[in-house]
């Protein structure tokens, strides 16, 4: 039996039947991330003053990465209008593309932003202890100029037994820039640019530190919404890349030939769904890279 | 690869799915507006990345000013790439529904931040 309204509308809504099922689909996806943002914002109004990291991430890669994605959008609705205008061939094109910037997206993720992060250490000062580690964290400067505390000694650690051996009683951190001249004026907001690991080793006590641990989820309310929403909408990336795929197998070729409409609805279909992806990255990039 | 036969304007049947469609140059138009509005929001971005790094005065100025460019170009995404600027009334619908819901979402976690836990 045939499917009825892949191409043709239904009389009554106006629509083929696949565009609903996907708005539906969309919908429930702005759920599913407006939950995961209104707890991102829940977490970031409760924070204490100095506690959500601000300039941890690498802002040049995520800015290429959101280029990535947007370009990526462009070349799906690009192999839409190919197929509307019967060029199979250039529609072939404009998917391998699109499935080559989502592989390229991914990899930077997981292959080289997230790693990247299990390497970074940070160390949280308790609030007694604070005056102590004055020359990592230069908090009279910030309190004249009106500026949030610091709180954390970051960089990356020299001794790692330290984690797990409690009969070491402090870490050994070679600390990032930001700690290494707390005074200066240049940090006092972040940096474009990532920039190397200072040459200084800031010895920290364990006893002074409420809590310590790498970049990882557990580290804070921060990375554990970045980790989370990243992650969830890295997901969707690559949910978009199997259709994408699965979009340019034989299958695909003989529905092109039976109805080519029919598969540019498909593609517009899937598209949708891409762009959707795009549209989270838009918010995910700025607050969790930028602000 | 086989490329599927395509037929000339001249022989196209009525009922051909395959001949090129009569309104062809209208969507190689759409392809041009694409374009374009690729451009612009590759713009956006880098314009939101510059001034993430101008000091506004405070930092809810900047958050401001990033959400708002954010939303712009979120909007560019829905309205053009996703046909939003021309789709039928049941899509309007939907949206309605998903906005009221995800408000009410939003409204929940802003509730719950004036609740005495944080007192």
């Amino acid at each position: 039996m045939e499917i009825p309204y892949t191409v043709k509308p239904r009389p009554d809504t106006g629509l083929w039947n696949a565009k609903i099922g996907i708005w539906l689909f969309l919908a429930s996806e702005v759920m599913l991330f407006g939950g995961l943002f209104s707890g991102y914002i829940f977490l970031r109004l409760g924070a204490a003053p100095g506690h959500w990291p601000h300039g941890l991430l690498n802002v040049p890669v995520g800015t290429i990465n959101t280029m990535i994605l947007i370009c990526s959008s462009v070349s799906v609705v690009f192999a839409w209008a190919a197929l509307k205008m019967r060029k199979f061939n250039q529609y072939r094109l404009y998917m391998l593309f699109t499935i080559l910037c989502g592989i390229i997206f991914l990899v930077i993720k997981l292959g080289y932003e997230w790693p990247a992060k299990y390497h970074h250490f940070g160390a949280y000062i308790k609030p007694d202890a604070l005056p102590k580690y004055e020359q990592f964290l230069g908090n009279k400067h910030l309190a004249l100029h009106g500026l949030e505390e610091r709180v954390e000694i970051t960089g990356h650690l020299e001794n790692p037994e330290a984690l797990t051996n409690p009969a070491i009683k402090e870490y050994e951190i070679q600390v990032d820039a930001v700690n290494a001249d707390p005074k200066s004026p240049e940090n006092d907001r972040p940096h474009f640019w990532p920039r190397p690991l200072s040459h200084k080793i800031a010895k920290v006590a364990k006893e002074d530190v409420s809590f310590s641990s790498m970049f990882i989820p557990k580290h804070s309310a921060y990375f554990a919404s970045y980790f989370t929403i990243t992650g969830l909408h890295g997901l969707h990336v690559l949910a978009g890349i199997v259709v994408f795929i699965y979009f340019l197998l034989p299958s695909s070729t003989r529905l092109y030939q039976k109805d080519p409409d029919h598969l540019a609805n498909r593609i517009e279909v899937a598209g949708l769904f891409w762009h959707f992806v795009d549209l989270i990255w838009i918010f995910v990039f700025p607050i969790f890279y930028l602000l | 690869m086989s490329e599927p036969q395509s037929h000339g304007a001249a022989e196209a049947q009525l009922h051909d799915p395959h001949a090129v469609p009569h309104d062809a140059a209208h969507f190689h138009n759409h392809a041009r507006l694409y374009a374009i509005i690729g451009a612009i929001l590759l713009f956006c971005t880098a314009l939101t990345v510059g001034l993430s790094y101008v000091d506004f005065g405070s930092r809810e100025a900047n958050i401001v000013v990033a959400i708002l460019l954010a939303a712009f170009k979120a909007t560019l995404v829905a309205l053009i790439f996703m046909h939003l600027k021309q789709e039928k009334k049941t899509i309007y619908q939907f949206m309605l529904v998903t906005c009221i819901f995800v408000i009410g979402l939003f409204g929940l976690s802003i509730l719950g931040f004036f609740d005495h836990i944080f007192l």
